[in-house]
């Protein structure tokens, strides 16, 4: 068996490890007859069976035999490649053989326990998948896993709360980083806002301190004023252009990317009396009154929920907006920050002692802020109806027209019940039936269907605030292109996977945060941002990246430069070099093989799974054995 | 034509060879489960696996039949769950191409298909074959004007 081919030209040295799995194979397949007959098959030097291959001596029998029989290739016929390759690879390294002169036959799941009944046939299939795995064995070449070195700096697109978030991370680590606003200051969409649910600080109190750190590191560059024109390259090695509205443009080199470009309230054109009638406003443009203290004088004021979302404008739920409402139903009625502008003329008590002190006591203890929400739990069962109509501290009326109530987790769920507390009513209404927002005398109303009571009922209002969804950045598309990494269907940025890599993109390199994902609130985006940066620093960290070994190929004679591939690649890994003649990168090229398939001109193989391999085991299969 | 004259007959003596084409995420591991899960199914279908059923080029499945196989399956993942983003949408996309071309050729349908197979779906893996087979019984062999 040991014929050494001296001198000769080399042809593979195949050994075959043929497994008996205790019974699990040899009870349903006859092992020995195989084993036979794999070392009739050409260029096998070596074939045995071992009772278990996977433990101990299995693996010292592996590892001598190579060196015993000079084997330059090795067959482990047994089990699933998807649990034991790793195994088995890290044998044939330790015995000095390139993990990719390593090839599984699977004859347990894939034949002994799918055909018990049959022993004569699934041996003979047995023998059938040995030979292909012969014939593909033949074709093995050596791969190498190659390193690639990183720029260890950072680019973070978006200057709001998740992308400051996420550069100081960087920054925090010792990375450079470029951080990237198209506006002229820091602070994203939490510069519209006014008060900010679940704290007591107001939306500047709470932003301020994290553009004071920004500005305090000096690891971080910021742009202002600025967009990302163009980006070359792949992890590790980004060639970035800012373009500034009135700068010169400015080339940095990154390795790895976070994209925190946020989003925008959607503006409810045509809806619900928007823009045809006084005071109908969105939250966002409340939010503004709010801080201008400009909000005239209330009475009655209503929010209708889903304003354009689910199913009008857009298909999704916001998430925030609910939670937003409720938070803004609150602060009216406690006349946060002396919001309403009303402190002077106190409005009479509406609702006998049970009615708080007005804004005097916003800054209550936490104690006593629990103390009132645990009696206030208790009142509601039973002692609504007595209350009904009474109105909260400031004297507004406030009722929220929804669908259903999106509190989700427990703090929104407690703020909930503490505007129910606070007298808010919350009135369903279904789609099919959506409140109308009309003029009536000159006073604005509100129309509804009431579902409890199956009758059309109005109300009249001072003003309307419209909760509308978070939309995508109207021109993420453009972003999107540069940096090769999907939008959703909802226009958003479209994560790797939606619950294992919730901040990656699919392509290496490039991370995502905030509400350029998807609506989130602050402490959402920030979470987010944190982790897109511990994501982000993982090659800045390691300073270089593994490539990929099973990659694809272009052959430069053979690629006339059609582009196909280029198109069908899912992660941007081909490009056309200066010759117009495509080329792999190899640090982003994922060896799915779409190009390979592809490719009109054959110009592209793809490594450790090439035509001639395939096509060997499709050979095999069909021969007669 | 004539081989249906007599299905009877034939499917004592035709042992049909299928070749499976698997991705290695999605459909090899729905494979594997039939397995750990004891679904027996029958013994004519060898399995090559490839690491997204996008590496399956058109002219594979060609060759298969060429090289004697009586059906060939391209099975992947399920649509959007692609290992590889979408790789699957090439392989429906040249599925219907190649489901045409290859009716033109005088192939019946049921012996090239595209499966979407989930790694959960081990029983699914084997009903395919099963059906496959049994469908083959039916048609017979390759009747010679059919092959390339
Ligand atoms: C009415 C309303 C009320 C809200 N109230 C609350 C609340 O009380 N509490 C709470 O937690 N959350 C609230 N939110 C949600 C909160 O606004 C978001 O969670 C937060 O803004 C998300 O931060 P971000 O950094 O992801 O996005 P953003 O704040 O939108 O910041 C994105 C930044 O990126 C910049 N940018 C965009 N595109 C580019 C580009 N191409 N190049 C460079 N820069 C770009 C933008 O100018 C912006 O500065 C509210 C939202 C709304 C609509
Ligand atoms: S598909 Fe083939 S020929 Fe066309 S550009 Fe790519 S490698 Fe070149
Ligand atoms: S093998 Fe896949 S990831 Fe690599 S270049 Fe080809 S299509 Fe892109």
């Amino acid at each position: 068996m040991t014929d050494e081919a001296n001198g000769e030209k080399k042809s593979p040295r195949i050994g075959v490890f043929i497994c008996h799995c205790g019974s699990n194979i040899g009870g349903f397949v006859d092992v020995k007859a195989v084993t036979e007959y794999a070392a009739t098959l050409p260029d096998v030097a070596y074939a045995t069976d071992n009772l278990y291959t996977c433990a101990e001596d299995g693996l010292n029998n592996i590892k001598e035999s190579i060196k015993e029989h000079n084997l330059d290739r090795v067959i482990v016929s047994s089990c699933t490649p998807r649990t034991h390759a790793p195994l088995f690879q890290r044998t044939c390294e330790a015995a000095g053989l390139n993990k990719y002169m390593f090839t599984f036959v699977n004859i347990r799941e894939h034949c002994s326990w799918v055909h018990m009944k049959d022993r004569e046939r699934a041996t003979q299939k047995a023998k059938d998948l040995v030979r292909m795995g012969v014939a593909r064995a033949r074709f093995l070449e050596p791969q190498e896993e190659t390193k690639i070195d990183v720029t260890q700096a950072a680019l973070v697109v978006g200057g709001g709360v998740s992308g400051m978030t996420a550069a100081l991370s960087l920054a925090n680590m010792g990375f450079p980083v470029h951080l990237v606003e198209k506006d002229n200051e820091l602070g994203g969409f939490v510069r519209n806002l006014h008060g900010l649910m679940n704290t007591k600080k107001s939306a500047g109190e709470t932003i301020e301190p994290l553009i004071d750190k920004v500005n305090a590191q000096k690891n971080i560059t910021q742009h202002l004023n600025s967009r990302v024109a163009t980006v070359e390259g792949f992890i590790g090695n980004y060639d970035v252009t800012i373009g500034g509205d009135d700068a010169e443009p400015k080339e940095v080199k990154v390795g790895t990317i976070i994209v925190a470009t946020g989003a925008v309230p959607l503006v409810p054109e045509g809806l619900f009396g928007y823009k045809e009638h006084p005071n109908v406003v969105t939250a966002t443009e409340f939010e503004e009154l709010c801080k201008k203290k400009d909000i005239p004088k209330l009475k009655n004021v209503a929010f209708i929920q889903c304003v354009g979302s689910r199913g009008q404008k857009v298909s999704y739920c916001s998430r925030i907006c609910c939670n937003v409402a409720i938070k803004t139903a609150i602060n009216i009625a406690e006349n946060r920050d002396n919001m309403l502008g009303v402190t002077e003329e106190k409005p009479a008590e509406a609702g006998g002692q049970a009615v708080e002190e007005p804004a005097a006591d916003m800054k209550a203890e936490e104690g006593t802020e629990r103390r009132r929400r645990r009696r206030g739990r208790g009142r509601r069962e039973g002692e609504d109806a007595v209350e009904e109509g009474a109105a909260p501290s400031s004297g507004v009326e406030i009722t929220v027209f929804n669908r259903d109530v999106m509190a989700y987790g427990v703090e929104h769920e407690l703020e909930f019940n503490k505007a129910r507390e606070k007298r808010v009513k919350f009135i369903r209404y279904v789609p099919d039936n959506l409140p109308k927002v009309t003029m009536k005398d000159g006073n604005l109303e509100v129309g509804y269907f009431h579902e409890t009571l199956k009758m059309e009922r109005s109300m009249p209002v001072d003003m309307v605030i419209l909760s509308t969804p978070l939309v995508s950045q109207p021109d993420a598309s453009t972003l999107s292109q540069l940096l090769k990494v999907p939008l959703g269907q909802d226009g958003f940025f479209q994560e790797a996977h939606v619950k294992l890599r919730p901040v990656d993109f699919a392509t290496d390199g490039v991370f995502v945060c905030g509400t350029c994902r998807g609506p989130a609130d602050i402490a959402e985006a920030a979470s987010q941002a944190a982790a897109a940066a511990s994501r982000a620093a993982i090659p800045l960290a390691n300073g270089f990246v593994q490539a990929e070994a099973l990659t694809s190929r272009v052959d430069e004679t053979k690629c006339t430069g059609c582009g196909t591939c280029v198109e069908v690649c899912p992660y941007g890994a081909l490009r056309k070099n200066e010759e117009g003649i495509s080329e792999v990168i190899a640090a982003a090229c994922k060896g799915c093989g779409c190009c390979g398939a592809t490719c009109p001109e054959g110009a592209i193989t793809m490594t450790h799974y090439t035509d001639q391999q395939l096509l060997a085991e499709a050979k095999a299969a069909l021969e007669e054995g | 034509m004539e081989k249906e004259a007599d299905p009877g007959e034939e499917q004592s003596t035709y042992d049909p060879k299928i070749i499976a084409f698997c991705c290695n995420w999605c459909s090899y591991a729905g494979a594997d489960l039939a397995g750990t899960t004891r679904l027996q199914y029958p013994t004519n279908v060898r399995i090559i696996r490839v690491m997204c059923s996008g590496r399956v080029d058109p002219a594979f499945v060609l060759k298969a039949f060429a090289l004697g196989a009586d059906g060939v399956i391209v099975a992947g993942c399920h649509p959007s769950d692609c290992h590889y983003i979408n790789g699957n949408e090439k392989t429906a996309m040249r599925g219907t191409f190649l489901t045409e071309f290859l009716e033109e050729a005088g192939l019946e349908p049921q012996r090239f298909k595209v499966e979407w197979i989930a790694g959960s779906e081990g029983r699914k893996f084997a009903d395919v074959v099963k059906r496959m087979v049994d469908e083959l019984q039916v048609l017979g062999p390759i009747s010679e004007e059919g092959e390339q």
